[in-house]
């Protein structure tokens, strides 16, 4: 739980701070995460932050390194770290990125300091085979994050900002296409904002392309006690559920996750408040889903719709 | 105190204290608890904490059907606290007795069952599903529930609903489990709605439930919460909480009350036992620290050692007794 700050550098616009924990580098796959206490013992400030894993090392026993933008009140405390401070520090958290069996290739799409944690799945990737394609994103030229280090070692580099100061003027997206075409990308890795992850679906489904998606979603405990990270996800027996995102994801398949529907409760998701327990079948618990009733096949719920979201059914729980 | 007094007091009380907490007539080996809807259903804290060595752990409420909560956001940093309006996400009272409370048990566990409903028959079925399973150690009344029957106003606001309530519960739940009514402090005085209560049958009180707040987005000029008001949590209320107990325990000395709002240490614990609460609940810390219920319950011990307590009873409600302060 404690470690030991090594390094806090600036890259470009973002901090990089690499702390000693040899129990969470051990353990670490790409695509995890881990939750830092920021303020010292006696902070006010008592959500911890999430950030998803960038590098590991071996030195020191084990060292694990994470990238941030110093725009709030804990992660400006977070870059004031100097080496030798102790860090309160729990991970690896969530699910990591699963890996294709078979040599495929991948494409790796990351916007802003979004793209931090494929560099450790590339990696991976490249030790089983696959050939890596980077797709990098960002506001500005100094938003995007390691961009040199992709150029390095990824087969192909497209970069795009929003301001044209770096690469292609306009969104990730707007290249996307032509990226997937030129390399024939068979699998996508994205992390990256909600609506930009939701285009990379978009288009991934097109052309039949798996995608999984890192979600970028505020969180205040990282364990999945707190229930502030929810998204709606409709799992393989095609019931919609609010799943947390730290213990569920923070990796999901992109076209399970309801990207329109993110920051809303959908009328058809499990329990609902359109959901009407008197004309439904009872749900069996998670582990039966067989026996779940089909998300579309029940009229009383579809008839929901219209139904707002009444204070009455809002609790300060 | 100085090092050497610590020390010769450590070295005399070599015996450990005794923690056990009696929850109604059911004994725990602690007084350490883990608040509703802090914890979980235990799952997510095992990793972090042995799950059996706190004195029980209080499941997030049940309800009757599965419920999916607010919409996001539903959480937001305050100072010293949390504003969360998650709204009672939660897989139903199935799902609860088929997964996750047969886990609560095989890992020795004992369980404090929170459960929540919109009209009295919810909460006194609950009562009796919850009695037909084996292993539920206490049943926690969650009343800051919006009531169905009364144009959606908690339960907890108004002692004859809360009152109601805690008899259903009581008269659907098997005799020898104990029921608990946990209070919202948002209300004039508190003492009124215990003594509803306590009349309707109550074995003891959780104290107390989330505050009601706000905050406001400056830039977004909008609330930051999609459910507009959230429930303030953590050391911002200790201080309402601490005087809450008080207020009870100055009225009900003899009964059991589970002290929860803002314990982020053993000594926070230990102010919630010298005003009255027999049992302390520790919720927002757990956001914080996952492995918080063993750390505060160490602290805890720590604590009694030092001051040359033998046991954690002896100390519940000590700070009423202005004349006769320990040390």
């Amino acid at each position: 739980m404690r470690g030991t700050v090594l390094t806090v550098r600036r890259v470009d616009a973002y901090h990089a701070l690499t702390f000693v924990a040899p129990a969470i580098a051990t353990r670490f796959r790409p695509g995890q995460f881990v939750t830092v206490a920021v303020g010292g013992q006696t902070s006010s400030m008592l959500g911890r932050r999430a950030f998803a894993v960038h590098d590991v090392r071996p030195d020191h026993g084990g060292t694990v390194e994470f990238v941030f933008e110093a725009s709030g009140a804990g992660t400006k405390w977070l870059s004031s770290l100097r080496a030798r401070d102790v860090l309160d520090a729990v991970g690896p958290l969530g699910r990591p990125f699963p890996v294709p069996r078979d040599p495929s290739s991948c494409l790796l799409i990351g916007v802003g300091y979004g793209s931090a944690p494929l560099f450790a799945l590339a990696a991976r990737l490249r030790e089983r085979g696959c050939t890596v394609d980077f797709l990098l994103g960002g506001a500005t030229a100094d938003r995007v994050f390691g961009a040199l280090t992709a150029r390095r070692t990824g087969r192909s580099l497209t970069v795009l900002t929003t301001d044209g100061s770096l690469g292609t003027r306009g969104p990730v997206t707007l290249l996307l296409e032509q990226v997937i075409r030129e390399v024939r990308t068979e699998v996508i890795y994205a992390c990256a904002p909600v609506p930009v992850l939701r285009d990379v679906s978009m288009i991934a489904g097109r052309y039949e392309i798996p995608v999984q998606a890192a979600v970028d979603v505020p969180m205040a405990c990282g364990t999945g006690v707190c229930m502030g990270c929810v998204l709606p996800v409709t799992g393989t027996d095609g019931i919609t559920r609010i799943v947390r995102s730290c213990v569920d994801g923070p990796v999901f398949r992109g076209d399970l996750v309801r990207w329109d529907d993110v920051g809303t409760i959908p009328f058809d998701a499990l329990g609902a408040p359109g959901w009407n327990p008197s004309r439904a079948p009872r749900p069996e618990a998670q582990a039966n889903p067989a026996q779940r009733p089909q998300a579309q096949a029940n009229p009383a719920r579809s008839r929901a719709v219209s139904t707002p979201l009444g204070s009455e059914t809002r609790h300060a729980g | 105190m100085d090092v050497t007094t610590t020390g010769f007091l450590l070295r005399r009380h070599r015996v450990p204290v005794d923690m056990r907490a009696r929850l109604g007539h059911v004994e725990l080996p602690n007084p350490i608890v883990a608040a509703a809807g802090c914890a979980g259903a235990g799952r997510e804290i095992a990793q972090f904490m042995d799950v059996a060595r706190i004195g029980a752990i209080t499941t997030k409420s049940i309800m009757a059907e599965p419920f999916t909560g607010n919409p996001a956001p539903r959480l937001a940093e305050t100072p010293s606290g949390l504003l969360n309006s998650i709204g009672l996400q939660g897989p139903g009272i199935d799902a609860f007795l088929q997964r996750d409370l047969p886990w609560l048990l095989s890992r020795g566990t004992r369980v404090l069952v929170s459960i929540a409903g919109h009209n009295v028959r919810e909460y006194a079925e609950l009562a009796t599903r919850l009695s037909d399973a084996a292993g539920v150690t206490a049943i926690e009344v969650n009343l800051s529930c919006p009531n169905a029957e009364d144009a959606g106003h908690l339960f907890a606001l108004d002692a004859a609903a809360a009152g109601r309530v805690i008899a259903a519960v009581r008269g659907s739940a098997r005799y020898d489990i104990p029921v608990f009514a946990k209070l919202s402090a948002d209300v004039t005085d508190i003492v009124p709605v215990a003594s509803a209560c306590v009349s309707a049958g109550a074995d003891g009180l959780s104290l107390i439930n989330t505050l009601m707040g706000m905050i406001i987005d400056p830039v977004r000029m909008r609330p930051v919460l999609a459910g507009m008001y959230g429930g303030l949590s953590g050391p911002a209320i200790r201080p309402v909480a601490i005087r809450c107990v008080w207020q009870v325990h100055e009225a009900f000395p003899e009964l059991p009350v589970i002290g929860v709002g803002g314990v982020s240490s053993g000594h926070d614990a230990l102010e919630f036992l010298l005003a009255g609460a027999s049992m302390v609940g520790i919720g927002t810390e757990i956001v914080h620290d996952p492995s918080a219920c063993a750390r505060v319950l160490r602290e805890l011990e720590e604590e009694l050692a030092a001051m040359g307590v033998d046991r954690v009873a002896d100390i519940v409600g000590q700070a009423h007794a202005s004349r006769r302060i320990p040390r």
